[in-house]
C-alpha cells in the first residue's frame, strides 16, 4: 500500500531515461554487480523491487518498505543507500552494487568473513544490508572507531540484536587492513 | 534393542563448572549413550564452531519464504477491518473478482456466519485475494464493497475493565484458555470484560503480612511490544491434487503441518512444510495464523501457488504482540530478609486474545511460605497478542524484581545480599557472585548520591525460565557409504543456529568435524523436531541427536570391528578414524570403515528419551524438567536528570543454559535477549488511540527500537551447569536472557536518581515527571 509513487522519496533525476515514462512499464537498463540488466520497470517500482523482482537478486531485503530499517541496502556508485527509496526508473546509468556482488568470486569480502567469524549475524534477514553498510564505511574510512562504526550502522534495525558482533567484525577487519 | 528396558547406572559429571563440579549417577536405559564427560573434555562441543550456513547468509543466497517463487505464482493480499468493532452486513465481491489478473477470493468475514461476522479490531481480516501480482490484488481489495455497521468498542484497559465497557466479547466468543495454562488457564470466569482471575495460593498471605516487620507495595505497568521480526510473516502455499506443501516462514514446521491437516481434512502424509532461511519469530510464528489459512485456501480455489506475506503496518497491527500489564504487588518480611508473604494482582490485555498474565517469577523466584497470585485477562478491541520472548515473565519481572529491590532500600540491606538470604538457587547464587565481580558492584553508591545534572547507578536484577522439553522432537542420522554424514530433523533454524549445534553433537560422537556434517533441517519430510519457542529447541533436538548417532556409530563399529580384529566395544572414534582402545596401531579411517558397509547407508531415528532423573510436569508432547534456568542480570545507567534521558553503559548478563554448546552462538542470543529487553524498558511501545482503536505508530520509525547507539557494552558470562538430565544435559536460552533486563535497569535508574519507576517505557517525558519537573496542567 505504502509503495505508491508520492510515498517514494525521489532519487536525483539522471535524464538518461525518459522522464515521462508511464504509466505502462518501460524498458530500462541498469548496471547491476559489473553487468548491464535490462529489465520493464512500471513507474511506482523501487530498485529494491526491481532487484528482488525481474532481476532474481532475493539478497536485498525488504523490511519495512518505506526507509526506516535499512535492510534493503544496496551501493548506488560506492554509496550506500535504501532501495526501497529509490525508483527503478531514477538508476539510470550508475552504478548498483547488492550483497550478491560483494564477493570476489569465491573469495568471500572481508567485512563477509568477519560477520561469519564473529556470529554478526542471527536470523539474518537485515545481515545483507548491515554488511552492505559496514563495508562502504571500510571504502572510506580505513580505520573507523566504535562510534564511527555505530553511525555507519544508525539506521538499520536488527532485531536479532547483532550489533555488539557487527561492530566487533568491522573493527576486526579495519585492524587486520592496517596490519 | 532387545535391551531397551534394560537399565543401567552410569555416572554424570554435576554441578556448575566455576563452583566445582561433582558427579550424580544415574539409572539410565541401555540405549542411551554414555555421558557425555564435561565440556573441558570434548573436542567439538563447548566449543564456537562457525555455522554451516553463515555463507549463504552473509552472500545473500539463503532463501527466506519472502523470497521463494514458484512457476504461476500468485499474489496475495487481505483486506483488513478499517473499524474497531464492526458487524459486516453484506460483502460484495463481485466487482473485485471482475479485476483482470484475480484468480480468487476468499471472504473470511461472512454476514451469513453470526460468528464471523463480527470484526473486533482494526486491521481483522475481512477478505482475500490472489491475483498475478501484489499491484492487481491491492487494486482488487479496493474494489470490495463491505457494509459495515459500527459498534461500540473500547480501546484502553482501565476502561475496558469498567462496568458499562462495551464487551468485546461474550460467552460464546470469548477464547477459551488452555488445560496447560497458557496462554491462559480454562475454564475460567468472564465478567464483562474481564476473565479470571485465575488464582494460585500458598500459605495464608493475611497471616504472612501480619508477621512482617516491613511491607513495600507498588503498582507496576508495562505497555505493549510488538515482535518487529524483520522478515515479515510470510507463506507460501501450494495446493495440489497430490498433495499440499507449504513454505512458511515458521517456529514450528511439524505444528503447522498439523494444523494443515487437521483445517483442511488431509492426511500428514499429504502435507509437507518447509523452511529454509528463517527470518526471526519471537513467539509470533509459532502456529499457521489466519493469514496462512487465508494463503492456503486461496491456492486451493486458484488451483496454483500463492505467495502472501504482510507489510510492516499489518506486522505492526495483527501479526501478535506481547500483552500490556498492571500489577500490585505486596511484598512482606522480617527485618532480617526472610520474607513473610507476597501478594499480587495483576490485569493485562493481549486485545481480543488471551495470554496477558504476569507468569511465575513472583510466586517461585524466593523462599516465601505465603503467597497469592490473582491474574485477569483484559479484552479491548486491539489485535490479538501472542508468546513473545518469555510471555508473562518480562512483565511480571519488571514488578517483582523492582518490588525486591524496593524492599532492599527499607531493610537496608544490599540488594544482592537480600538475595542471597531469600534466594534458594545455587545456581542464582553464584551468578550473582560472578556477575558483581564483572560489574564492579562495591562501586554502587546510595541512590541519587552522584552530585551534577548526569547521575550515574548501578542496579540488578534475577529471573527464572522453566527448562522446556518437547518430548515428541525426534532426529535421524546417516551414514553414508562414502562416509559422508547428514543429520536430518524437522526443527528450525529461526536465527539461534541449531543446525550449527546439531553438527557439533554429531561430530563430537563420530570424531569428526562439524563441517563434515550435512544439516538437513525445515522440513516435515524429515523426523519432526519439534518447536523453536519456550527454549527448547536445544534441549529437545540435541539429545536425539546424540544418541542417533551413537546408535549408527554402533553399527559402523560391528563392521570395523571385524576389519581390526576386535571387539566393537574396543573402539573409539577420533579426529577422523576409528581406533582400538589402547593400541594406536590398530585403526582405520571413518571413511575405510564406512566402505565396509553392506548397504548404501545405515541410519537411526531417535526421539527424545525423558529426563533421566523424570521430569517436573508433563503437558501432552511437552514437558517441564527439574531444574529451572535461572539468570542475574546488572544494568550501568546515566540519567541526565535535565534531558530525562536514560542511557545504559552496560549490562553484565550472566546466565544458565545447562550445558553450553556453542558458546558466541550463546553470547549471540543473549545480546538478542538483553537488547530487547533494554528496548522494552526504554523505547518501545503500541500507541493505540484510545479515540479510534487505531495503532498510531505501526512502522519502524515511530515505534522505536533500540539500534546501534543505544546499544551498551555487554558482558555475557555463562554458566556451565551439569544436572546429568540427558545425553547432552543442554536447555535453552533465549528467553531467559530477556526477562532481567528490564527491572535490572529500572534498578540502576533508581539508584541513580533515588526515584522509582515503575511504568514502561522509561521515556525521558516518564523521567522528568517522575522527578517532578513535569509543571502540572491546569
Amino acid at each position: 500500500m505504502l509503495n505508491t509513487p508520492e510515498f517514494i522519496a525521489k532519487a536525483e533525476p539522471d535524464g538518461a531515461n525518459s522522464p515521462t515514462v508511464g504509466p505502462d512499464a518501460a524498458p530500462i537498463a541498469m548496471q547491476v554487480n559489473g553487468v548491464t540488466r535490462t529489465l520493464r520497470a512500471e513507474p511506482p517500482m523501487t530498485l529494491a523491487e526491481a532487484l528482488r523482482g525481474p532481476l532474481g537478486l532475493t539478497g536485498t531485503k525488504i523490511a519495512c518498505n518505506r526507509g526506516a530499517c535499512s535492510a534493503c541496502t544496496v551501493w548506488l556508485d560506492g554509496d550506500p543507500v535504501c532501495a526501497c527509496m529509490i525508483l527503478a526508473i531514477d538508476v539510470g546509468g550508475r552504478r548498483v552494487t547488492t550483497i550478491e556482488g560483494l564477493a570476489d568470486g569465491d573469495t568471500l569480502h572481508p567485512v563477509q568473513q568477519a560477520f561469519i567469524d564473529h556470529d554478526a549475524l542471527q536470523c539474518g534477514f537485515c545481515t545483507p544490508g548491515m554488511i552492505m553498510s559496514c563495508a562502504a564505511l571500510l571504502e572510506r574510512t580505513a580505520d573507523p572507531s566504535v562510534n564511527e562504526i555505530r553511525a555507519a550502522i544508525s539506521g538499520h534495525i536488527c532485531r536479532c540484536g547483532t550489533y555488539p558482533h557487527v561492530i566487533a567484525a568491522t573493527l576486526d577487519v579495519a585492524k587486520a587492513r592496517k596490519g | 534393542m532387545a535391551e531397551q528396558d534394560t537399565l543401567r547406572t552410569a555416572t554424570f559429571p554435576s554441578g556448575i563448572a566455576s563452583a566445582g563440579l561433582g558427579t550424580v549417577e544415574r539409572k539410565i536405559s541401555a540405549d542411551e549413550p554414555p555421558p557425555l564427560p564435561p565440556n573441558a573434555e570434548l573436542a567439538v562441543i563447548g566449543k564456537s564452531f562457525p555455522r554451516p550456513n553463515g555463507r549463504a547468509k552473509v552472500t545473500g543466497t539463503d532463501r527466506f519464504t519472502v523470497d521463494m517463487s514458484l512457476p504461476g505464482m500468485l499474489h496475495g493480499r487481505i483486506l483488513r477491518s478499517p473499524m474497531p468493532h464492526a458487524l459486516v452486513r453484506a460483502i460484495d465481491v463481485a466487482a473485485a473478482a471482475r479485476l483482470p489478473g484475480v484468480r480468487a477470493i476468499v471472504t473470511s468475514a461472512s454476514p451469513d456466519d453470526p460468528a464471523a461476522a463480527t470484526l473486533r479490531y482494526i486491521g481483522a481480516p475481512v477478505a482475500a485475494i490472489a491475483a498475478v501480482s501484489i499491484a492487481a490484488a491491492e487494486e482488487a481489495l479496493h474494489l470490495i464493497r463491505v457494509d459495515y455497521q459500527g459498534l461500540p468498542f473500547v480501546a484502553g484497559m482501565q476502561q475496558a475493565r469498567e462496568a458499562d465497557a462495551p464487551a468485546v466479547h461474550d460467552s460464546a466468543t470469548a477464547p477459551a484458555g488452555h488445560p496447560s495454562g497458557f496462554p491462559a488457564a480454562a475454564d475460567l470466569p468472564l465478567h464483562g470484560n474481564v476473565r479470571g482471575p485465575s488464582i494460585v495460593r500458598r500459605g495464608d498471605v493475611a497471616q504472612g503480612f501480619a508477621q512482617a516487620d516491613v511491607v513495600v507495595e507498588g503498582e507496576y505497568g508495562t505497555q505493549v511490544q510488538t515482535h518487529c521480526c524483520m522478515e515479515p510473516h510470510a507463506i507460501l502455499a501450494d495446493w495440489r491434487a497430490d498433495g499440499l506443501t507449504v513454505y512458511m516462514s515458521t517456529q514450528f514446521t511439524a505444528g503447522v503441518r498439523q494444523e494443515l491437516a487437521e483445517t483442511f481434512g488431509l492426511p500428514l502424509t499429504r502435507v509437507r512444510v518447509v523452511v529454509d532461511a528463517m527470518g526471526g519469530g519471537f513467539g509470533s510464528k509459532s502456529s499457521l495464523g489466519i493469514y496462512g489459512r487465508i494463503a492456503v485456501e486461496l491456492s486451493r480455489r486458484a488451483q496454483a501457488p500463492v505467495r502472501l506475506f504482510l507489510d510492516r503496518e499489518e506486522e505492526q497491527m495483527d501479526a501478535g504482540n506481547r500483552p500490556g500489564t498492571w500489577q500490585r504487588l505486596r511484598v512482606g518480611a522480617k527485618r532480617d530478609g526472610a520474607l513473610t508473604a507476597i501478594s499480587l494482582v495483576s490485569y493485562g490485555t493481549a486485545g481480543i486474545g488471551l495470554g496477558a498474565g504476569v507468569g511465575n517469577n513472583a510466586e517461585t523466584l524466593y523462599s516465601c511460605p505465603n503467597f497469592e497470585g490473582a491474574q485477569h485477562d483484559v479484552f479491548i478491541n486491539a489485535g490479538p497478542g501472542c508468546a513473545m520472548r518469555a510471555p508473562g515473565n518480562t512483565p511480571g519481572g519488571f514488578g517483582i524484581e523492582q518490588a525486591i529491590d524496593e524492599l532492599a532500600v527499607k531493610l537496608s540491606i544490599d540488594p544482592l545480599a537480600l538475595r542471597d538470604r531469600i534466594d534458594p538457587s545455587p545456581v542464582r547464587r553464584e551468578e550473582r557472585r560472578l556477575g558483581a565481580e564483572r560489574i564492579g558492584w562495591q562501586r554502587r553508591h546510595a541512590p541519587g548520591a552522584d552530585p551534577g545534572a548526569v547521575k550515574r547507578g548501578l542496579g540488578v536484577a534475577q529471573s527464572l525460565w522453566g527448562a522446556n522439553v518437547q518430548t515428541n522432537a525426534a532426529c535421524e542420522v546417516r551414514i553414508l557409504r562414502d562416509g559422508s554424514v547428514e543429520v536430518l530433523s524437522s526443527v528450525q533454524d529461526i536465527g539461534t543456529g541449531i543446525g550449527t549445534v546439531l553438527a557439533q553433537t554429531v561430530a563430537e560422537v563420530l570424531g569428526l568435524r562439524p563441517d563434515e556434517i550435512t544439516v538437513r533441517i525445515g522440513d516435515t519430510e524429515f523426523p519432526a523436531g519439534g518447536p523453536s519457542y519456550g527454549s527448547r529447541t536445544t534441549a529437545s533436538v540435541t539429545p536425539p541427536a546424540r544418541t542417533a548417532a551413537w546408535r549408527v556409530q554402533q553399527q559402523l563399529f560391528h563392521e570395523a570391528a571385524l576389519a581390526l580384529n576386535a571387539a566393537a566395544e574396543d573402539l573409539v572414534a577420533r579426529d577422523g578414524k576409528i581406533l582400538v582402545r589402547n593400541d594406536a596401531t590398530r585403526s582405520m579411517s571413518f571413511r575405510e570403515a564406512a566402505a565396509k558397509l553392506r548397504t548404501d547407508r545405515i541410519s537411526a531415528v531417535v526421539s527424545r528419551s525423558d529426563d533421566y532423573a523424570g521430569f517436573r510436569r508433563r503437558m501432552g508432547d511437552a514437558a517441564m524438567a527439574q531444574q529451572d534456568l535461572g539468570g542475574v542480570q546488572f544494568a550501568e545507567v546515566t540519567v541526565d536528570t535535565e534531558t530525562g534521558i536514560v542511557r545504559v553503559q552496560r549490562v553484565v548478563a550472566v546466565q544458565d543454559c545447562g550445558r553450553p554448546m556453542n558458546p558466541r552462538q550463546i553470547e549471540s542470543q543473549v545480546h538478542g535477549g538483553v537488547l530487547m529487553g533494554l528496548s522494552y524498558a526504554l523505547f518501545e511501545e503500541r500507541i493505540l488511540d484510545a479515540h479510534t482503536g487505531r495503532m498510531v505508530n505501526p512502522n519502524l520509525e515511530q515505534y522505536k527500537l533500540a539500534g546501534p547507539r543505544e546499544t551498551p557494552a555487554i558482558d555475557v558470562v555463562i554458566l556451565e551447569n551439569y544436572q546429568g538430565q540427558s545425553a547432552t544435559d543442554a536447555y535453552g536460552i533465549a528467553e531467559p536472557a530477556n526477562i532481567a533486563t528490564a527491572p535490572a535497569i529500572a534498578n540502576a535508574v533508581y539508584n541513580a536518581i533515588g526515584v522509582r519507576m515503575r511504568s514502561l517505557p522509561m521515556t525521558p517525558a516518564a523521567v522528568l515527571d517522575a522527578l517532578g519537573k513535569i509543571p502540572a496542567r491546569s
